[in-house]
This record gives structure tokens, C-alpha cells and sequence, in this order.
């Protein structure tokens, strides 16, 4: 019937449309709970990072704290004069005869028991193959061997130019893989899929070879290795990690202290050198620039070209190498504090960090609360305090020039004044100038932004941020058709901007926490079209799913978060009673997320993490003393050491490492508990931190756990990672005591 | 009267002023060149985690209304701030509460089987509705499909979905 059939169709199309409704609104909560998820994954994203760059702001406090010194502190006794000036000292670089000393391996024996790799010159591919081979294994490498590889890789480097050239003609491809950071499952990865280094197989390696994972002595040693068997074919770029001063805090200075207990301080010396010898950028066919950071608005290929790299030490100093035993460094303007003496090392000569011209555009400070206190001029006046430091700065350079049988500087008595240019003309040439050595940090040091313009750098302290425009500019001028780089962690692994003519590619796959990212490697063949390949060192990631891979890697970054919300229990507390002047022990939500801003200056989107960091009760408040308990709680494994001088220390563990590790200079791993004492007295001054010299003395005390009066430096930081830290069983009762302040009398300085 | 009505618009502006805090830690996360603007692409992203669940269609109205005159691709947070305080205040595209959703997948299940299988959800979401990508359509099928059945038990997906979620 005809109505049946229109009832039938209606009926049908009514189903149809529910059908369609219900698929829509399934569709519609499901990009909802994707779109949440999202939002998680970058949160957690910016916590890494805003954490990673917070600690190179570190860096930069850290030569604040030093300037502090050389300007206000004045040395009360003979005592702090002498520790002073171990800070002080000028760190020298070996000169060329030292140079053989440091790198002479042939003294060295390998004893008869032992089984790792030998490696013998001049070596074969399979001798670079087996390596690799024995470190997946995991053997160790001899130090006499390490040295060996060392010095021919020098040889070797010493010949090529800053830049290097490649062409698609002779080896059909050309992998670039980014950085590498000490991992080395990565590196054995991208061999595996890629395929080893061969004539027909070239490789760049664009830097950042070392620090942070925990095989970075073993990937230095595969990539030079590989670069001795196919010179023509396998290529390595400096990266800004390439650099001795940076190994010194995130950690390869470590690894090989700890790997090469005898040898490691020779393997360190010779590697500063070796660093500096890296090429420091890669042209293929003439067509694609490869380098690790990215350019500037300055940046000149030429120049680049035809200075000479190995004069650059570190990018984190303008420090000149000292040659025949002068000290005089070209500066352009003549600070009145005197440039000409050695300033205390550690600082960049010209007293401000790398910035290129500035332009900071319409926003300002990349970030909020990011800004990074740049010293930026030099004090007005010559302050005694400081005359006095590079005084004895001099008569403690002049004794170890005579220790090492060297004449002594003919520069005692002149006036602290910049040695007149004419040095120059001596037989070597002219030291790097500001001019060369921002060029090289510009290429080591920048990353892209998508506005137009360059702008310094403040987030890192050094480089700068280059827009499309820079780019377009500087592949004009040389006539290139794009620029691979690395440098930043994505979370691909990759990432193209500007128009698709900078390719950002990072091989360090978990690079922040396992799950975190992807790792990557382009191709390129004659065409030099990008192709590239992804992949994720760990068999686990695979497995999860979106969601299982988000919540992993966002529970660890909300564990380091909550760490760094500890650090500050007592600011947050400040700040959170100014929220409550009513002293109710209560305050919004709201205000939680201001105040925890306002300490701790991460730029983070606090109330979207707030769900994860804060239990709330229904009315949207929150009771911040048991929420700091809560923290606490979590972190604390001493219960009897002072929690506020412990989360001092804590969140200033970082710098107070860094520090550490200067002033343990023959790198024994140890420092008396004098000099611990001392450093944190001048630190916690600088700090404005209100900490009694007894508290310092039983915190000293309670850490050296055998009582033979030097600190373990490593035990010292241990004790501040999440893991529980016990004290051996049989000593816990004496540790305890040792800790309770109650225990009075402890020594003073200069007394042990 | 007259202190009520100001009482209730003190009340807005304070409520007000929280959803432009919130508002402004979310657009954040997105603002990578920290310039206030984010990507087109992101503001779907943006809206859903303040905690709206508009559809495709209702996203595109309202991405029109914070575009520029002439789109850039680029959303500014000028023009995005109060648009988006609209929303929240008139509690727009609230969520989808838990039975509802329930209902709709058993609207795809008429013979009350408790699943779907995977061809049948593949088949409605990718031809119903607001189709799904390819992509989106495999990222759902992970989690969702038992694999030994090869089906979608979705009483039990929405579940685990909604623990997750909170």
C-alpha cells in the first residue's frame, strides 16, 4: 500500500537520521577526549622544556654568582684567600707540549686480563664495526685505546676545513642524523635500519654528540672511529655540547670521571682540544647547509670559512687560548676593571654573554618570568676587592708556570691594563675576535621562530632566534636551497619551518623521558629531497597506546615539577599566606595558581595542570600547609636534616654542582669539608640564604659518612635524587647523631 | 533590587574574570612564539579542554567568528578572549553525559548485542556523522577494539574512557 511503503520510507529515514545523530555525537566526545589529550601531551611537553632551559638560565646565574664574587667579596683571612683563589685560578689550556704529555697513551698498559675491544692503527672498517659491536655488548673500552683514537682523530681533524664539503656524486646518499646526547641504543638503532657507514653510505652527525644519556664516551668513540675508516664519507659537526665547560654540568665530565677513574683526567684534556677541532658546518652539493644551532642576521659563510676554529675553547667564554705565555686577549673596548689580566676564568671576557645586535621584537622575553639576568656591562669602577682576586689570581698562575718549568709571565708588576694589540704580530695568529667567536656561537647556539626578524637569544644565553626572513636572506645570499639543523628536542623527531626551508632533525629518541618523543634522520639523495625516517629506541612505546604513552611521559614530568615545587616549600609558603590574609589556612584555586607562578617563573599554564598537581575539596580550596606536608612528604628520605636548608641546597643542587666540580680540579670526586663549608658560606651569602655556620657544619658532617673528613660529591647530590637514600645499616645510629643539631660544637674554618 | 542586580554583576565579573585566567593558560600552551596568537588548527584543541564539546560544524561557526577579516591562519587572543568568555558564561556545547553516550551506541547496535564490530564501527564512523580521518579512526580503534574479538565492547570502552578522563 502506498502508505506502507511512504510509512516504511519514513520509518527508514527516521532510523538513518538516528543513526547519523548517534555517530555524530560518538564522533563529537571522542575529538573531545582526544583534543584533552592533547592538551596533556603539550602541558607535559612544556614542562621538559621549561625545566631543560630553566637549568641553562642556571648557567647564567652562575656566572652572576662569580661576578658577585669578584666584586664584593673580600677575603678575611689567608684561608678564604687560598680557597678564593683555587676558584679563581685561571684554568690553563695545555699548551702544545703539555698537549703531548696529556694525550701520550703509549705509557699506558693494557693489562693481559683484559677483554674489552683493541683497537690498532690505522684502523679497518671492521675494527669500527666490532666496536660498535662491543659496546652493545657493553665492554669498556681501554683508556690507552681511548687516548690512542683520540690522538689520530685530532690528526685527523687538524686537516680539514671549518667547512666541510660533501657531494651526492660519490656516495649516492647522505644520512644526517641530529643529536645524539649520549645515547647510544639511538646510534646502534639508526646503524641497524640505516645501515653502517660505507663508501656508498655517507653520514653527518650535526653535534651534540655528549651529555645527559649515559654512553656518550662510547658514541665519541664509534663516530671518530668511523671518521678515521671512511674520511671522505663520514662527517661531524660541532655542536654547543661539543665544549668542556658545558660538559662540566650536564654531565659527560661525570661519565668519564666515573668510566676512566686513572686516566680520565687525561681523556678530558685531550678531548677539550679534540672538540675544538670539529668542523663546524657541512655543505652538501653546494646546495644544503648542515649545522647544529641555525644563523643569524650576521652570519657570514666566509668568514666562517677562514677563521680558525681551534682558537674557540668554549662557546660559553670568550677565552683565548694563551700562547708563549702571554695573556693578552683583544678586547675592543677596554673595560676600566682591566681586561688585560686574566679575568677569574669563568667569566666571558667581554663580560656579557653571546647576543646578537639587538632587536627584541614586539614580545619582549620569549616567556614569562623567563628573563635571564645577562651581565651585561662591567662594573664602573675597579673595586679593590677585585684587584686584589686577579692579584692573586697572577701570583697563583706564576706559581704553576714555575711548577711546570715554564718562564715566568713578564707581565708581573705592569699596570692591570689590556695589552696593547701589537702582541698580535708575534708568530701566532690573531686571536679570535668578538666578531668570529659570534659567528660560532650563532651557528652553535640559535633556534628558529616563526616571526620575521633576529632577536637575541635569552632563553638560552647565547645565539639567537631567527625568523623566515634571516633565513630567505642567508640562502639568497649563498645560494642554497634549505638548511638542516638541530639543536631542539621534537617530538617527532623533526620538523620543518620557514616555508619548509630549515628541517630541525633530533636523533635522541625518550630523549626527556622514555615515551616523550620520537628520534629522527633525513636522507638526502642527488635530488636532495628530504627523506626521512623516524623511529623510537624502546620496544615498550610501541606497544601502548595515545593515552598509556601520554600518561607515562606525564607522570614523569609531573615528578620533576613536584621536585621543583618542593625545592621552594617555603617561598610557596610566603607567598601562599600573602593569598590568606584572614589566616583561615585556606586560599582559592585561583590564587594557588598565581602564587605558584610567581615562585617558581616557569611560564607554565598552571590551572590546566592543576588537576594533576592539587587534590581539590569541593568548594575549590585548597589547605596549603598539608599540600606542602604532601610534597614534602614525597621527597624527604632525612627526616632529621633541616628540611629548609635541605631544599636550599636542593634547588640550587644544579649550580651548586657545577660549582662543585670547579673547585674539584683534579677531578678526585672529593672535596674536603672545608672547602664545602666554604663554598656554600659564599654561595648562600650571594643567595641572601640565612643559614648559620653550625647548620652547615652538622649538615657537612652528617654527609661524610665515614668521617675522614672529605665529601663524596656524588653521594652529596645522590642524596637529593627521589630514590631512597639509606645510610649503610650498621652506621644509621651514628649518622643520626651526627645530624641532630643539637650536637653543638662544630670546627671552625681553618680548623679540621 | 537595585543591590541584588549589582551583586549578581559583581558575581559575573569575578566568574568572568576566572574563565579569562583559564582562558589564557590554555590559549598559552599553544602561543609557541609567545606573541598571542595561536594556529587555526590548535583552537579546537584550545576549546575542548576548557572543557566544551562543540562538533565540527559548531567549531567552525565559532573559529569564523575569531578569525580576522582576512584569515591569516592565525588566531589572535584579543579576538579569541571573548568569544570564548561567551561560551563558557552561557555554558555552551557542555559535554556529553556518560548515558547518553551509552545510548547512542546502542542506537548503532540495535540488536542489543552489548558490541560492534570492527567493521561496523569503522563503517559509521567514517561514513556517518562527521566522518573521522583515517588517523583519528586508528588511534580510536587501538584502544577501543578487543582484539581477540575484534570488536568494540562499549559499555566497557566508556568506562575506561571516562575514568581516564577524569
Amino acid at each position: 500500500m502506498g502508505s506502507g511503503t511512504s510509512n516504511q520510507r519514513h520509518f527508514a529515514f527516521q532510523n538513518a537520521e538516528k543513526a547519523f545523530r548517534a555517530a555524530a555525537l560518538i564522533q563529537r566526545w571522542y575529538r573531545r577526549y582526544v583534543a584533552r589529550l592533547e592538551m596533556r601531551r603539550h602541558c607535559t611537553w612544556r614542562i621538559f622544556q621549561s625545566i631543560e632551559y630553566a637549568g641553562q638560565q642556571d648557567q647564567v646565574k652562575l656566572h652572576d654568582f662569580f661576578s658577585y664574587l669578584v666584586e664584593h667579596f673580600t677575603p678575611s683571612s689567608n684561608h678564604e684567600r687560598d680557597f678564593l683563589n683555587r676558584v679563581f685560578t685561571e684554568e690553563r689550556f695545555p699548551q702544545d707540549a703539555e698537549m703531548e704529555k696529556f694525550s701520550d697513551y703509549k705509557s699506558i698498559e693494557v693489562p693481559d686480563n683484559y677483554t674489552g675491544p683493541r683497537l690498532s692503527f690505522p684502523l679497518l672498517p671492521d675494527h669500527a664495526a666490532a666496536l660498535v659491536e662491543a659496546f652493545r655488548r657493553k665492554q669498556q673500552l681501554h683508556a690507552r685505546y681511548v687516548l690512542n683514537l683520540l690522538h689520530e682523530t685530532r690528526k685527523h681533524l687538524e686537516q680539514l676545513p671549518n667547512i666541510t664539503r660533501v657531494s651526492t656524486c660519490y656516495s649516492e646518499e647522505v644520512t644526517v642524523c641530529g643529536d645524539l646526547h649520549g645515547q647510544l641504543d639511538d646510534l646502534i638503532f639508526i646503524f641497524y635500519k640505516n645501515g653502517l657507514p660505507s663508501p656508498e653510505r655517507a653520514y653527518v652527525f650535526n653535534g651534540d654528540f655528549v651529555d645527559r644519556g649515559k654512553d656518550s664516551v662510547e658514541i665519541l668513540m664509534v663516530l671518530f672511529a668511523f671518521m678515521l675508516v671512511y674520511p671522505k664519507e663520514f662527517h661531524l659537526n660541532r655542536g654547543n655540547h661539543e665544549d668542556h665547560m658545558v660538559n662540566l654540568r650536564y654531565g659527560f665530565t661525570k661519565e668519564v670521571m666515573h668510566k676512566y677513574k686513572t686516566h680520565g683526567k687525561k681523556i678530558l684534556k685531550t678531548l677539550q682540544d679534540v672538540f675544538c677541532w670539529l668542523p663546524l658546518a657541512t655543505l652538501v652539493d653546494e646546495k644544503v647547509l648542515i649545522l647544529h644551532g641555525g644563523v643569524s642576521d650576521m652570519t657570514d659563510l666566509e668568514l666562517l670559512a677562514k677563521l680558525d676554529r681551534h682558537k674557540i675553547v668554549s662557546t660559553l667564554r670568550r677565552k683565548t687560548r694563551k700562547e708563549n705565555g702571554k695573556q693578552a686577549t683583544k678586547e675592543k673596548a677596554t673595560p676600566p676593571s682591566g681586561a688585560g689580566r686574566p679575568t677569574p676564568w669563568f667569566l666571558p671576557q667581554t663580560r656579557s654573554l653571546p647576543a646578537s645586535p639587538l632587536r627584541l621584537g614586539a614580545s619582549g622575553a620569549p616567556r614569562a618570568g623567563r628573563s635571564s639576568s645577562i651581565p651585561c656591562s662591567c662594573p664602573a669602577d675597579a673595586k679593590e676587592p677585585a684587584r686584589r682576586a686577579r692579584r692573586s689570581v697572577d701570583l697563583e698562575l706564576d706559581r704553576c708556570r714555575r711548577q711546570a718549568g715554564l718562564p715566568v709571565s713578564p707581565a708581573q708588576g705592569e699596570p692591570l691594563l689590556c695589552t696593547p694589540e701589537a702582541d698580535s704580530e708575534a708568530e701566532e695568529p690573531p686571536e679570535p675576535t668578538q666578531e668570529e667567536w659570534k659567528q660560532v656561537v650563532d651557528i652553535l647556539w640559535s633556534d628558529p621562530m616563526t616571526q620575521d626578524g633576529c632577536k637575541a637569544n635569552t632563553i638560552r644565553g647565547g645565539g639567537c632566534y631567527f625568523g623566515p626572513n634571516v633565513t630567505e636572506q642567508l640562502l639568497q645570499k649563498y645560494n642554497l636551497q634549505f638548511l638542516i639543523r638541530s639543536h631542539e628536542c621534537k617530538p617527532e623527531g623533526y620538523e620543518f619551518c620557514h616555508s619548509r626551508k630549515v628541517l630541525t632533525i633530533f636523533s635522541a629518541s625518550n630523549y626527556y623521558e622514555v615515551g616523550s618523543n620520537r628520534g629522527a634522520y633525513v636522507k638526502l639523495g642527488p635530488a636532495l629531497t628530504p627523506y626521512i625516517v623516524q623511529y623510537q629506541a624502546n620496544e615498550a612505546t610501541h606497544t601502548l597506546t595515545m593515552r598509556q604513552r601520554i600518561s607515562r611521559v606525564e607522570e614523569a614530568a609531573l615528578r620533576s615539577l613536584r621536585e621543583k615545587l618542593f625545592a621552594h616549600s617555603s617561598d610557596l609558603l610566603g607567598e601562599f599566606k600573602k593569598h590568606d590574609a584572614d589566616k583561615t589556612g585556606f586560599i582559592t584555586l585561583s590564587d594557588w595558581a598565581e602564587a605558584v607562578e610567581s615562585v617558581l617563573r616557569l611560564g607554565l599554564p598552571w590551572r590546566m595542570l592543576r588537576p594533576q598537581l592539587v587534590r581539590s575539596s569541593t568548594d575549590n580550596t585548597l589547605e596549603y600547609r598539608s599540600w606542602l606536608e604532601d610534597l614534602a612528604k614525597e621527597q624527604l628520605s632525612h627526616e632529621n636534616i633541616q628540611s629548609s636548608l635541605l631544599e636550599t641546597l636542593y634547588q640550587n643542587r644544579s649550580n651548586l654542582e657545577t660549582i662543585f666540580r670547579i673547585i674539584d680540579s683534579d677531578h678526585s670526586g672529593f672535596i674536603s669539608l672545608d672547602e664545602f663549608r666554604q663554598t656554600w658560606k659564599l654561595f648562600s651569602s650571594h643567595m641572601n640564604v640565612d643559614i648559620t655556620d653550625d647548620c652547615i657544619c652538622d649538615l657537612a658532617r652528617s654527609i661524610d659518612f665515614n668521617k675522614d673528613g672529605h665529601i663524596d660529591i656524588n653521594e652529596f647530590l645522590e642524596a637529593f635524587r627521589l630514590v631512597e637514600q639509606s645510610c649503610p645499616e650498621g652506621e644509621a645510629s651514628d649518622c643520626r647523631q651526627a645530624t641532630s643539631t643539637t650536637d653543638g660544637g662544630c670546627s671552625k674554618p681553618g680548623t679540621h | 533590587m537595585s543591590s541584588t542586580k549589582h551583586f549578581m554583576e559583581i558575581s559575573q565579573e569575578i566568574i568572568a574574570s576566572e574563565y579569562h585566567k583559564k582562558i589564557k593558560d590554555a590559549f598559552e600552551v599553544f602561543d609557541h612564539e609567545a606573541n598571542n596568537t595561536v594556529d587555526v588548527r590548535e583552537i579546537g584543541t584550545i576549546i575542548r579542554s576548557l572543557g566544551c564539546c562543540p562538533s565540527e560544524g559548531e567549531l567552525h561557526d565559532l573559529i569564523a567568528e575569531v578569525e580576522e577579516e582576512e584569515p591569516t591562519g592565525y588566531i589572535r587572543f584579543e579576538k579569541f578572549l571573548p568569544v570564548m568568555t561567551e561560551v563558557l558564561l552561557e555554558r555552551r556545547y557542555r559535554p556529553i553525559p556518560e548515558d547518553t553516550l551509552l545510548r547512542a551506541f546502542e542506537v548503532l547496535d540495535p540488536s542489543k548485542r552489548g558490541f560492534l564490530t570492527k567493521e561496523e564501527l569503522i563503517k559509521y564512523m567514517t561514513e556517518e556523522g562527521e566522518p573521522f580521518s583515517q588517523e583519528e579512526m586508528e588511534e580510536m580503534l587501538s584502544a577501543a577494539i578487543d582484539p581477540e574479538s575484534n570488536s568494540i565492547h562499549y559499555k566497557d570502552y566508556i568506562a575506561m574512557m571516562v575514568v581516564d578522563d577524569s
